[in-house]
């Protein structure tokens, strides 16, 4: 068992607000395991009877269009090169060249490095700050396992935005997590949040990883999505898609439910704050992220299905996506051979 | 104590799994005389779908495997259609309507165009393959390579040698199918899937869909991840309109035979792309 440490952690106003003007890693603690279990089975029950809604042409015509806007178009390889960033930019800003109604999707998912190559390809479609475009988003906090010192961790997250990223994606200290270590997690995301400030005093935007799949249980998913928003994310996003499982139904709705009690309790439709959720990893077909739509349709409202506050870290989906419009347009099947390989 | 008999519901093959018709229906396959013999899948064009994504992700293992490899695999279902040479006797008996021997008959020779074809799975390239002359310091040589996923509508007259007249010729040479089984005789079809499952045909390879070629051959003929077509036994059906679509994605069509197709190397070759590369001879 830990020691409870009476230190005060880094204020962050979602926190005191709150749990109290003496934020400490007891309260903080008190607070986190306060919070009702989650009924695991109740859960899987609701995540699978969303799943099974069917959806007729016309709403797949529309599903299809909104999942590719709310696409984090994802290259997180170690083997990937400024080349390999111009092409997915590419692809990003024009998903599909046969036909040139398709949306583009949200943003681009980078390694912080990269980041200053996808600022160049996108070019004058770089969002910089403005509501279309294509945001850049970059990894950080040594991505995937988190495991650094914190000065490292602000360093990466300071280098991406200077290069000009939109988003960071951060990934939490699970091992600090697991071993009951709050106040550390807390401390973490509200210097990376910080971090995030850039020279005219705006932020970029934190999505804070949780890494679902290291967490083993959903009560530990509820706790951590509260730990994230309380300590100032603006999103919560399940996985790094390095570690199995990543995204599921189960996670993500869950984590919308943590979203939607936060905005009643924040003050509901007038003026509650809504916090985005990115289910990452794992979704690879149309018939998976439609899923996603209706689940979060059904949990937090059809409001949430907007690029500020849901989206799909993907990478193989879109080409699945485009198979599936492509047959809506042309009326035939399509194949991999009509669409760009990654 | 009577006995009451258990009637079997048969399912697809697709992937090397036993699905149920996405569209959950059914139909009876009836004997010559009108009898009940057993419930099929009625396929559907979901079903086409899931087949061809099947049939496209076997087909890097299948056609990455040397011909001897496939010789033997299918020597190996010739092996085990012999093993069940009476249930397939039986079965063309009941739904063709044929006395015993002319059934056994069919299945000899479908035995034996099998065994055939087999043989050619390691020779057809020395057949269709050449070293071309050339005036220069290099070799240049034109070899056969399957073209991909090949669609057919197998015979619909003929249970067995049918089916296997055409089945074999395209799988020999490495390409993967998607096979609709005659509608009205699809009993041998799918006891044939049932040796292809227990056999070293790796699942995907190929996939067979029972039901109305009328409603599903339309959608492979436009499917665009298919390379080829193979119309054998399309004659009823508006085939003109299947190749009509099937030029849209150039996709390679056999057109319509009456009766069953003769065993012929040029039905081997046909489902193949020819690559011609260069190399270098030494540098002296």
């Amino acid at each position: 068992m830990t020691i409870d440490r009476a230190v005060a952690l880094a204020p962050a106003q979602r926190a005191t607000d709150l749990i109290g003007g003496d934020l400490t890693e007891k309260s903080l603690r008190l607070h986190l395991e306060g919070l009702p279990g989650v009924d695991a089975v109740g859960l899987e029950a609701r995540a699978a009877a969303l799943g099974t809604r069917s959806i007729k042409t016309t709403s797949k015509a529309w599903a299809l269009d909104k999942i590719i806007e709310l696409i984090d178009l994802t290259t997180l390889e170690g083997a990937d090169t400024p080349g390999k960033i111009s092409s997915l930019v590419a692809k990003a800003m024009t998903p599909d060249a046969s036909d040139p109604s398709t949306p583009r999707v949200a943003a681009v998912c980078v390694y912080g490095d990269m980041v200053p190559y996808a600022v160049a390809a996108l070019g004058s479609s770089h969002s910089a700050g403005r509501d279309d475009g294509i945001n850049v988003a970059a990894v950080a906090t040594a991505f995937p396992s988190g495991r650094a010192s914190l000065p490292v961790k602000i360093a990466d997250t300071k280098d991406a935005v200077a290069a000009g990223a939109d988003e960071i994606d951060m990934v939490i200290d699970r091992g600090a997590f697991l071993s009951g270590s709050y106040g550390l997690v807390f401390d973490q995301i509200v210097a990376v949040k910080e971090a995030c400030r850039r020279e005219d005093g705006t932020y970029a935007h934190l999505k804070v990883i949780l890494e679902t799949g290291e967490l083993n249980t959903y009560d530990n998913v509820r706790r951590a999505s509260w730990l994230a928003i309380l300590a100032g994310g603006d999103f919560i996003k399940t996985s790094t898609g390095k570690v199995s499982p990543a995204a599921t139904l189960p996670v993500t709705l869950l984590m919308l439910q943590v979203v939607a009690d936060w905005y009643r309790l924040t003050g509901g439709a007038s003026g509650g704050q809504r916090i985005g959720v990115k289910p990452a990893g794992g979704i690879r077909t149309s018939k998976d992220a439609i899923k996603y739509l209706v689940t979060v349709a059904e949990t937090v409202g059809e409001e949430w299905l907007q690029p500020h506050l849901f989206r799909f870290g993907a990478s193989s989906l879109l080409n699945d996506v485009l198979l599936q419009r492509q047959k809506l347009t042309t009326g035939h099947y399509s194949g991999p051979d009509y669409v760009t390989m990654d | 104590m009577t006995r009451l008999a258990v009637p079997k519901t048969y399912k697809l093959y697709i992937g090397g799994k036993f699905p149920r018709s996405e569209s959950g229906r059914v139909y009876e396959i009836l004997s010559s005389k009108g009898a009940f013999l057993a419930n099929a899948a009625q396929g559907s064009r979901k079903d086409a779908r899931d087949a061809v994504v099947a049939a496209r992700a076997a087909f890097p293992g299948w056609s990455g495997a040397t011909g001897y490899n496939r010789g033997q695999v299918l020597y190996r279902i010739a092996e085990l259609l012999e093993g069940r040479r009476a249930q397939f006797i039986d079965e063309i008996r009941q739904s063709e309507g044929v006395p015993a021997v002319a059934a056994a008959r069919q299945v000899d020779a479908a035995i034996d165009v099998w065994v055939w074809y087999a043989g050619w799975a390691d020779k057809y390239l020395q057949v269709a393959g050449n070293g071309n002359p050339v005036s220069g310091p290099y070799f240049n040589i034109s070899t056969p390579e399957p073209t991909g996923v090949v669609a057919i509508v197998a015979p619909q007259q003929s249970s067995l040698l049918g089916l296997v007249s055409v089945l074999a010729p395209a799988i020999l040479s490495g390409n993967t199918v998607v096979l609709i089984a005659s509608e009205k005789f699809a009993l041998s079809a799918i006891s044939l899937t049932e040796v292809l499952a227990t056999s070293d045909v790796p699942g995907g390879v190929v996939n067979v869909l029972t039901g109305s070629a009328a409603e599903i051959a339309p959608w492979l003929a436009s499917h665009a991840d298919v390379n080829a077509l193979d119309l054998a036994g399309a004659e009823a059906l508006d085939w003109i309109s299947l190749q009509v679509s099937a030029a849209d994605t150039l996709k390679r069509v056999l057109a319509p035979e009456s009766g069953v197709p003769a065993p012929s190397v040029e039905r081997v070759t046909f489902f193949t792309e020819t690559k011609t590369i260069w190399h270098t001879k030494a540098l002296i």
